[in-house]
């Protein structure tokens, strides 16, 4: 297949996997084991100008967007999916300040983010507020020119290694969504600790620990947008992000469907490459299929949303959707292809079987983005009565 | 700190075929990369200027088409890149390579330390480096597996040897070939890559390099491949095995009687 990427998008595409293949792939299973937290490969990333690719040149970024992340994450996830996602969390927690910070914290954050001196993070789920995200309980009062921050986030990536930190916090409980305001909140700010670090099925090397806010007071001007507005700025950031979400599954799905494709033409059984029986043939047939497929889904809508199209939802979560079943398919066939030593974890596909199934999870349940979708058609539907 | 890089441009394949007519290598349909080895030395230079300042030079002799693998050297943060392309360069051996090469570094304007990989994974020959060093008359330290310090217009490295490194001191300018015990080669960048795209790439010739035609290309060239082959792969050698040196000689004292050599 031709995307018809530009020079610069082809640039960053050969870039990442020359540093997924080198410097990753051989170290990957070593940090699946390890469960620590993989610096020096995000130092890699990093002084190769991966985290700008997304922002703005006057951010000190190299001007693309949701597409060339989505090159970048992609090529990552191929060879390790926790060191993707580590890369593309610092993405998540960085849009939300680009889409609605004032100008003055764009100029503070974003050439951080983007140089990938530091990390950002995003975080919004709580012990209580998974799907249902706007019931979090964490709260905002605002102090004269600060506000006081309390509650417990959950589940946040890259938690105790960003520096920078977008929380959703409520500054009216009664209020519901509409209460919902997000801040910016600096490591190391007094009152603001980190709490348990999971143990998780797959993406074990990035990390996901608690955020605990006690009393913690932070000046009035890392507001982000207006008090209020939380929860349209964490739906408007998941629209953009889900499509990294999406990339990370064609990603994972892609490093399986190269490792089943390898070890069926050359594993030998009954005289004859495993491959050549039409059993494992037709598996790599559908699997090759279904990566592709949601290749072509996922960069036609990166480049919608790049496009500027204003009605970004549906689509988002259609990429998300689809690209993270055909992750664990394909990734579930590649085990399989690998039968005994697929299950073994001195070889590569067990840990990709794990990996995937987070893309079906994070950033919005699949359950749900099938109800964003469900209910978009149906809205088309009545408009068209 | 100005130093300079040598680089050659290599076909991607230790399983090179050889043209049996002319014992020279097919590089027909083979792909090109940079000497993995050079990579190693543009390592190593890149670390003495961010770590010195002053500027890296790569220069490279070479068909037009190894214009790509400078480029490649200012991706990842070389300063300057000079080809030296002619016509009347072809069928250069090593000593030929070595005195084209030395001419063009003797045309820049200053230079501290010239750094090469130990050898180019196609000839294997490790001789244009030391020869460079000659041609310019400077001192040169081959299989540097560390550059130890550089102050006071002098250069302190490891020399490595088969069971142990030796540690040399220089005045500069040197030239040092290098292995890769240097260390990683580092990643290039995007804003490295958009910029090696676009840079400029200067192109010496002959006439610019004011070489004597008759040193350059194959008439400069005494080199003549006879014939090709796989050596004979040689047994290792035995040690005699004992508690202490007398039982050691004293095995041995048996074992070459044994086999009636005394």
């Amino acid at each position: 297949m031709n995307y018809f990427l530009t020079e610069e998008q082809e640039i960053i595409k050969e870039l990442s996997a020359k540093i997924a293949d080198e410097k990753i792939a051989p170290r990957a299973a070593e940090f699946d084991e390890s469960e620590e937290f993989p610096w020096d490969l995000i130092r890699v990333i990093a002084d190769a100008d991966l985290f700008a690719v997304w922002v703005p040149e006057e951010y000190g970024g190299l001007g693309g967007g949701v597409f060339e992340q989505c090159l970048v994450v992609e090529e990552l996830s191929r060879a390790c999916a926790a060191v993707a996602v580590s890369y593309a969390a610092s993405g998540l927690g960085g849009f939300p300040i680009l889409m609605f910070g004032t100008e003055e914290q764009k100029q503070k954050y974003m050439p951080e983010i983007a140089s990938g001196s530091k990390l950002a993070a995003f975080a919004l789920t709580e012990p209580d507020a998974g799907s249902d995200a706007g019931n979090i309980r964490t709260t905002a009062v605002r102090d004269g020119d600060f506000y006081v921050l309390n509650g417990t986030k959950q589940w946040i990536t890259n938690g105790g290694e960003a520096d920078i930190y977008v929380v959703f916090a409520t500054v009216d409980p009664e209020k519901g969504q509409r209460g919902m305001t997000a801040f910016i909140v600096e490591k190391g700010t007094p009152g603001f600790d980190f709490g348990k670090k999971e143990k998780k099925m797959g993406i074990r090397a990035s990390s996901t620990t608690e955020l605990i806010f006690k009393d913690c007071r932070i000046p009035a001007e890392n507001l982000l947008g207006r008090e209020g507005k939380g929860f349209l700025i964490a739906m408007r950031t998941l629209d953009k992000t889900r499509p990294g979400v999406a990339a990370q599954a064609v990603g994972i799905a892609q490093g399986a469907l190269d490792k089943a494709a390898e070890y069926a033409s050359t594993r030998v059984q009954f005289g004859k490459r495993i491959g050549e029986f039409q059993a494992v043939e037709h598996m790599l047939a559908d699997m090759a299929t279904q990566v592709e497929a949601a290749r072509s889904l996922v960069y036609s809508v990166a480049r919608t949303i790049d496009a500027g199209e204003p009605n970004i939802t549906k689509a988002s979560s259609i990429a998300k959707l689809f690209a993270s079943d055909v992750a664990m398919k394909v990734t579930c066939d590649a085990v399989q292809i690998f039968g005994g030593y697929g299950y073994m974890r001195d070889y590569p596909v067990e840990k990709m079987m794990r990996d995937a199934k987070i893309t079906q999870i994070y950033e919005g349940t699949n359950q749900i983005q099938r109800s964003i979708i469900g209910s978009a058609v149906l809205k088309e539907a009545a408009r068209r009565k | 700190m100005n130093v300079v890089v040598l680089i050659k441009q290599v076909p991607e394949t230790t399983d090179v075929k050889i043209d049996r007519k002319t014992n020279t290598l097919v590089r027909e349909g083979v792909s090109s990369i940079v000497n993995p080895f050079d990579m190693y030395a543009l390592e190593q230079a890149l670390r003495i200027r961010d770590q010195h300042g002053g500027k890296v030079t790569c220069i490279s002799m070479g068909p037009p088409q190894a214009e790509a693998a400078l480029r490649e050297t200012l991706a990842l943060g070389a300063d300057e890149a000079i080809l030296l392309s002619d016509q009347a360069f072809r069928g250069s051996d090593t000593l030929a390579t070595s005195y084209t090469l030395a001419k063009a570094i003797s045309k820049l304007s200053e230079f501290d330390i010239v750094i090469c990989g130990k050898q180019a994974i196609d000839g294997d020959t490790a001789q244009v480096g030391p020869g460079v060093a000659e041609h310019l008359d400077i001192p040169h330290i081959t299989y540097v597996s560390k550059v130890e310090e550089i102050s006071d217009g002098h250069i302190r490295v490891r020399r490595m040897s088969e069971e142990s490194y030796d540690v040399i001191m220089s005045p500069l300018p040197v030239l040092i070939t290098v292995l890769k015990e240097i260390g990683e080669p580092r990643m290039p960048s995007i804003k490295g890559t958009l910029r090696a795209r676009k840079a400029r790439i200067t192109v010496w010739t002959a006439s610019d390099l004011e070489v004597d035609d008759e040193m350059v290309g194959l008439s400069g060239s005494p080199t003549q491949v006879v014939e090709i082959f796989s050596p004979e792969i040689r047994p290792g050698g035995e040690i005699i095995e004992g508690d202490s040196a007398q039982e050691k000689a004293r095995n041995l004292l048996i074992r070459l009687k044994e086999d009636h050599l005394l």
